[in-house]
């Protein structure tokens, strides 16, 4: 007989408010007082827009240092265009626009005189397409950080092993880290991702849907790095899947667009929103009425 | 309990197929006979044409009558791609054929170590060579790719990259100049340069002449396959606190490594059989020039031409034999160029 994996079903129970409250309460308790850097990032009154069109109102979000924060919210809610705010990659869409501040340790990373690139070494990025550089092998995307921002490192071989630990892919690769990056499947390929961007020890970690494209094997091997990755640094994470929301996240917050620009309803810890929930539309999504 | 299964291609031909296929055929070619013989067409290009018509018909039928309309279309259009293909062949097979038979009887080993200063065109083929015209072509071809091949990727980075103010002239001013006859491109040279300012022919002017020509095409090319590397690349690097100079070399650069050089084998084929430009800048001697900053130089372009003036049988052999080692020379060229991209790739 074939057994039906965990992931599944998880999955087969979804949009069912009580076992997605059980899954946010189902995570081990934090004990240890988190390591993490820096004191968190906070995000005031963030506007955006591309051209004229305003996608996203006043968000202020509050991210404590080592928490995890989940954004949830239908397709096109601006949650994406939020995170590529507190990382400055935001600019690179021709058009774009904003307002407000992101305060990265009590300093605005929009003020003048900030050098963007330092911002980006603190504050790293996962993107949705694992997107490893073609031309490297496994070794040298992992270090590609360190070569793109002219870092030395006085032992480059332990900073290696150390990030393709915590990303949960030595294992799989350290017999070939010389092999191209392109030759691992999906999901080790994001896991190598993960590593590059940690090999610039950032304090903050923004991932905007890092599991969309990857089995459930991959994904639940992905959750639990960010949840180990958590002890260390601040992470803030875009999903559309509940679950995954309710496995790896401290906070949660829950975006919508209404036809307008997105708006944020409604942030609380994790096993709050999907249990008891304060704004009506919130349950309604979490509970799979719509979206 | 264990089956063994032994590998088998059910879609493959089988026997009774290829005997129908290829008495099609047969059937055809009687027909394009027959049909040569009793009416007034005649000619090769008559049996090549009916041969055509009479096989499209043939397999049309059949597929019409095995599987309906849609199959016989289907057949029908494959014969026209297979037309299609096969007259694309026949010219560039004609060349290379014409070439090799008139150029062999011309390819002695003198050829390869002498140059024409102490020969005339006219002389038995025992004498005289053409090393002063392939160390020439090499020499311009080089200098040109020193001079164009950065000018080019920076042009296209600029287009790709930078995305500055200025991109639409330029993109336009590119594929204008791509369409400067080269001629012009002599002239022009010889005007702005080789007159007022150096006054003597040189390597260096034929260079900066085919440069003309080499950058639209390096730069256009190039920027097509930068187009191609996708943006999720750039945006990884930058987000890992890459500046954009950093992120362009160390990534998007690398990343499309092969295709630039596709983009530079393309320009070396633009230039390295270009004559106009060079009968006005280059002089073209008959002696191996060693200083390419100086003194007129010989190319093989140049050289076939100048044999085919002369208009005797020898002469004529000298061109033949000169074309035949330009094309040679340029596939050279070409097949290391591409078994260079392809280790680099595979590393």
């Amino acid at each position: 007989m074939i057994q039906t994996p965990e992931s599944e079903k998880e999955m087969s129970t979804a949009a069912q408010p009580s076992s997605l409250a059980n899954v946010a309460n189902a995570k081990p308790a934090r004990t240890r007082p988190t390591q993490a850097i820096g004191t968190g990032l906070e995000a005031r009154g963030i506007h955006a827009w591309f051209g004229t069109n305003h996608v996203l109102a006043d968000i202020s979000l509050e991210f404590a240092a080592g928490s995890v924060t989940a954004l949830i919210g239908p397709s096109g809610c601006g949650k994406s265009t939020f995170i590529r705010t507190l990382n400055r990659m935001h600019e690179f869409i021709p058009g774009a626009a904003m307002a407000g501040e992101v305060l990265l340790d009590g300093k605005d990373v929009y003020a003048t005189g900030i050098d963007v690139t330092k911002i980006r070494l603190q504050v790293g990025m996962v993107f949705q397409k694992p997107n490893p550089f073609p031309s490297m092998t496994i070794g040298e995307n992992v270090l590609s950080g360190l070569k793109l921002a002219q870092i030395k490192v006085a032992n480059k071989d332990e900073l290696l092993e150390s990030c393709l630990v915590r990303a949960g892919l030595w294992n799989e690769v350290k017999d070939r880290l010389g092999a191209h990056g392109g030759s691992l499947s999906g999901g080790q390929q994001q896991r190598l991702c993960i590593a590059r961007a940690l090999a610039v020890s950032p304090e903050v970690l923004l991932m905007d849907e890092p599991c969309s494209a990857l089995d459930p094997g991959s994904t639940l091997r992905i959750e639990e790095t960010i949840r180990e990755l958590s002890d260390s640094m601040t992470i803030i994470i875009v999903t559309h899947n509940m679950q995954q929301a309710a496995r790896v996240s401290d906070y949660t917050a829950f975006f919508l667009s209404d036809g307008g620009p997105g708006e944020m309803i409604e942030v609380a810890r994790t096993s709050e929103i999907f249990s008891q929930p304060k704004d009506q539309r919130t349950e309604n999504y979490v509970t799979g009425r719509f979206g | 309990m264990t089956t063994t299964a032994t590998p088998s291609k059910p879609w493959a031909k089988s026997n009774r197929d290829r005997a129908r296929d290829f008495s099609f055929i047969i059937f055809a070619i009687a027909f394009s006979y027959a049909f040569v013989g009793v009416t007034e067409m005649k000619g090769k290009l008559a049996y090549a044409f009916i041969f055509f018509a009479a096989y499209a018909v043939l397999v049309s039928v059949f597929g019409f009558l095995t599987r309906g309309a849609p199959a016989a279309k289907d057949a029908f259009v494959k014969t026209l791609v297979a037309l299609g293909s096969i007259l694309t062949l026949i010219p560039i097979a004609s060349i290379v054929m014409t070439v090799i038979r008139n150029g062999a009887p011309g390819l002695k080993l003198n050829i390869f170590t002498q140059d024409m200063s102490m020969a005339a065109p006219t002389d038995p083929l025992t004498n005289g060579g053409l090393l002063h015209a392939i160390t020439g072509t090499l020499t311009l071809v080089a200098l040109a790719l020193v001079i164009s091949v950065p000018i080019g990727i920076l042009t296209a980075l600029y287009l790709t990259e930078v995305k500055g103010r200025f991109s639409g002239p330029i993109r336009f001013l590119v594929q204008a100049m791509s369409g400067v006859p080269s001629i012009v491109a002599g002239l022009f040279i010889l005007s702005a340069v080789l007159y007022p300012i150096t006054k003597n022919y040189s390597a260096l002017m034929g260079s900066l002449a085919l440069s003309i020509l080499m950058i639209p095409t390096v730069a256009r090319a190039s920027e097509e396959v930068l187009l191609l590397i996708p943006d999720d690349l750039r945006e990884a690097g930058t987000a890992l606190g890459g500046t954009q100079w950093r992120t362009v070399a160390m990534i998007v650069v690398p990343a499309a490594r092969s295709g630039l050089l596709t983009a530079t084998i393309l320009g070396i084929a633009r230039i390295a059989g270009e004559t106009a430009p060079l009968l006005l800048v280059s002089g073209g001697g008959d002696k191996v020039n060693p200083n390419p900053f100086s003194g007129s130089v010989g190319s093989l372009p140049y050289y076939i031409w100048k044999s085919f003036n002369a208009g005797t049988p020898e002469s004529l052999t000298r061109a033949w034999a000169g074309l035949l080692v330009l094309m040679i020379l340029i596939l050279i060229l070409f097949s290391a160029a591409r078994a260079l991209s392809a280790r680099k790739v595979s590393k």
